[in-house]
This record gives structure tokens, sequence and C-alpha cells, in this order.
């Protein structure tokens, strides 16, 4: 019964939405919010990347509350899974089996050379970030694949979380710090600042657009050691060694 | 109506669909996390899509191209900037997501929804000291499920 009023639901959602969707003008916007961006934004901003140019500049305070969002996901998760009972004897048992649980020579000399390279390509992404397609996010993500990388080859390494901490908050406070620095020029809050030093260069450069490229590495860091943490966290939650046979015939049988 | 914007709205619609099903269906609860994923990204889809054009490329400007900026096509980067955040913040919610599901494992043994929700009305009555849901023709999970609380309670003393 339940399951069919779930199809019944998603079926009549589905037709509901192609019909709204076959009357939407394709392929013209309907918004005009982004034309006037896209007329405005190589003046007043100076990014070659319009879209970091909205993400910074025209939307700054929003990108301060979605990583807000990513702290409070991170500290739920550091909540959750952080209770001693969960973790007390997983440093014990996964020391002792360390070097057995090693992912194997090819696997862990491969990760060993690649993890310089994912850093230099994320950090490359978050300072080209205002110039290409590219950014504080995508970097980000990429620089906490390289930290996980290790701990993904050889379970049971321990990484401090202190130092991950420690960027987090310094890189989030960078973030306010640089709109509060804004203020002291008499501009709102978060307002791009074009300085006599900062970002002058001609559009497309690496040394322009202002204090975008600041905004930008606290971003890339921000989420760089927010993703790291999370998923060192979760690897850090000892095997779950009660697996019994109930559950995958749970799976089965549907 | 051509072609490919069929293709492309049924795809990102067809997407959430299956994401919305996939919750409403299954009682496993890491595949309900699964499908939010997959709800997730055809939600993401439908937004890009409100931004395209129709010959427009990516709204990054070279520096040739400043002087004649007006000719150029370009698609709206709006949507592109919040479906941008919404990827990374989805990321953090999944992760969320996942470790209430290892604790739920960890407590409960199991990732079925009706045995953890019974298990939880369990709990509820025991903590509340309220008289426990079980009739005489209980089936056996719950009286299982007694046990385990038991067992569990002489273990924690």
């Amino acid at each position: 019964m339940r399951n069919i009023a779930g199809l019944l639901f998603a079926g009549g959602l589905a037709f509901l939405l192609l019909v709204l969707a076959s009357y939407l003008p394709y392929g013209q916007t309907p918004m005009f919010l982004g034309d006037a961006i896209l007329a405005h934004a190589p003046g007043e901003v100076h990014t070659a990347n319009i879209v970091a140019a909205v993400l910074l500049a025209y939307r700054g305070i929003d990108t301060l509350g979605e990583l807000s969002i990513l702290f409070t996901a991170a500290a739920g998760v550091g909540l959750i899974l952080g209770h001693r009972s969960l973790r007390s004897d997983s440093a014990g048992v996964n020391g002792a089996v360390n070097s057995e649980q090693h992912s194997g020579f090819i696997t862990t000399r491969a990760v060993d050379l690649i993890m310089p390279l994912l850093m230099v390509v994320g950090f490359y992404i978050i300072f080209y970030g205002h110039v290409t397609p590219g950014g504080g996010f995508q970097g980000g993500v990429i620089l906490a694949t390289a930290f996980f990388l290790p701990v993904l080859v050889r379970p049971g390494t321990r990484i401090e979380h202190g130092v991950i901490t420690l960027l987090e908050g310094l890189a989030g406070s960078g973030f306010i710090l640089v709109g509060l620095w804004a203020m002291f020029y008499d501009q709102p809050f978060l307002q791009p600042i074009f300085d006599s030093f900062l970002g002058t260069g001609p559009l497309g450069s690496l040394w322009s657009a202002g204090s975008l490229p600041l905004l930008y590495l606290a971003v890339g860091l921000k989420v760089g050691s927010e993703l790291a943490g999370l998923l060192v966290t979760v690897s850090e939650v000892p095997e779950l060694s009660e697996t019994n046979i109930s559950d995958a015939d749970d799976i089965n049988r549907k | 109506m051509p072609a490919i914007e069929v293709v492309l709205y049924s795809g990102a619609i067809g997407l959430s669909i299956i994401g919305l099903t996939g919750l409403l269906l299954l009682n496993n609860v890491f595949r309900m996390l699964l499908a939010l994923v997959i709800l997730e990204s055809g939600v993401n889809l439908l937004l890009i899509l409100s931004g395209f054009r129709l010959a427009g490329v990516a709204p990054v400007i070279l520096p040739e191209q400043l002087s004649n900026l007006s000719a150029i096509v370009m698609n709206d980067p709006v949507p592109q900037a919040l479906v941008l955040t919404a990827i990374v913040i989805g990321v953090g919610v999944q992760a969320l997501g996942l470790a209430m599901i290892l604790r739920i494992k960890a407590q409960y043994g199991t990732l079925n929804m009706l045995k953890i929700r019974e298990q939880l009305e369990f709990d509820l009555a025991v903590q509340s000291g309220v008289a426990t849901p079980v009739s005489a023709h209980s089936p056996v999970s719950l009286a299982s499920g007694r046990e385990r609380q038991l067992s569990n309670h002489k273990d924690e003393q």
C-alpha cells in the first residue's frame, strides 16, 4: 500500500514537472539578473571568471553563509562520531594490524607520488579561480582529496585533528577579516577592495580582481580542511565488526 | 520542441524522480542516502538548465573579447554559482547523513528502517518508563530487540 502510494506520488510529480518544463522558454534565461551581471561585472569587479564575481562579490555574504553550513555539517559529524565509545578501542586494534592493512606496494607508492601533484593542482585551481573556470570550492575539494588519499591507502593512520581545525579556523576568520577590511575603507561588508597594490593588473592576469583572490584562497582552504576533517573523522570509526549476515539478507530479499 | 530540450529536461526531472522514488520506497537507510544524492544531482541539473542559452558559452571573458563584449552570448552565471556551492554543501550533508548511519549501525546493528523504528519506539518506551508497545502476538524481532537492549544495558554497567 505504502509502495503504491509512493509510486503514484512520484508519477504525479513527474507529470507535473514535465508539463511545467514544456511551458518554459528553452535556450533563453527566464531571469534578467544574469544579463545585468554579465554586462556590469567586467567593469565593476575586473574578474575574467564571472561566476567568481557572482560568488564572491555580488553574493559574498551568501558564500559566507554557505561556509557556515559546511562548518555546521562538519561539527555535526564530529559530534555524532567523536564519541569516545566509538573510537576508544579503535587505535589499538588498527595500530596492531596496521602493516597488514596496507593496500599494497603499488598503490601506496602511487599515492605518495600523486599527493604533491594533487596539492599543486588544488592550489593552482584556487589561485587562478578568478581568471579561469575554477575556484575555491573546486580546488578545496581537490586539496581534501590530496589529504585523504594517504589515509585511504594506509588505514589506521592517525591524522592530527588539531592542524586541520586550526587551518579551518584561520581560513574562516580570514574570509571575515577581508570582509571587515572593506569596512575600513567606508565600504559595505565584503565589498571587493581595489587598493593601490592589491590586484591592480589587467583583466585576465593573475594579479587582478582586487581582494577576490584572497577571498577565494580563504574559501579553498576552508572547504579543503573541512572536507578533509570530515573524511578523516568518518574513516576513524572502528570497523563495525558486528556486521552480521542478517543485513545482507535484508538487502538480498528486496 | 527540439529533441535536445526533451532529453535534457526529462533527464533532469527523471533523475529527481528516481531519487524521490528511492526515498519513498526503500527501507535500507544507506540506500535512502544514495537516493538523496541522485535527487540532489537531478535538482542541480534542473537549476543549471534554467541558465542555459542556445549558442551560449561559459561565462569566462578572454582579454581579447573585452572590446566587443556585447557580441558574445554567455550562459547565465547566477545558477552556475548557486549550483557550485550546492554541490559542495551536498557533500557536507551527505557526510552528515553517513555519520548518522554509521552511528545507527553501531547502536542497532541494522540498517533496515522498519527495524530501527521498532527498536527506537522500544527504547523510548524504556527510557520514559511507560508500558512497552508489545502485544501478546508481537513479532519475534521485538522480543529479540528487547533481549539485545537488556544485554546492552549489562555491557554498559
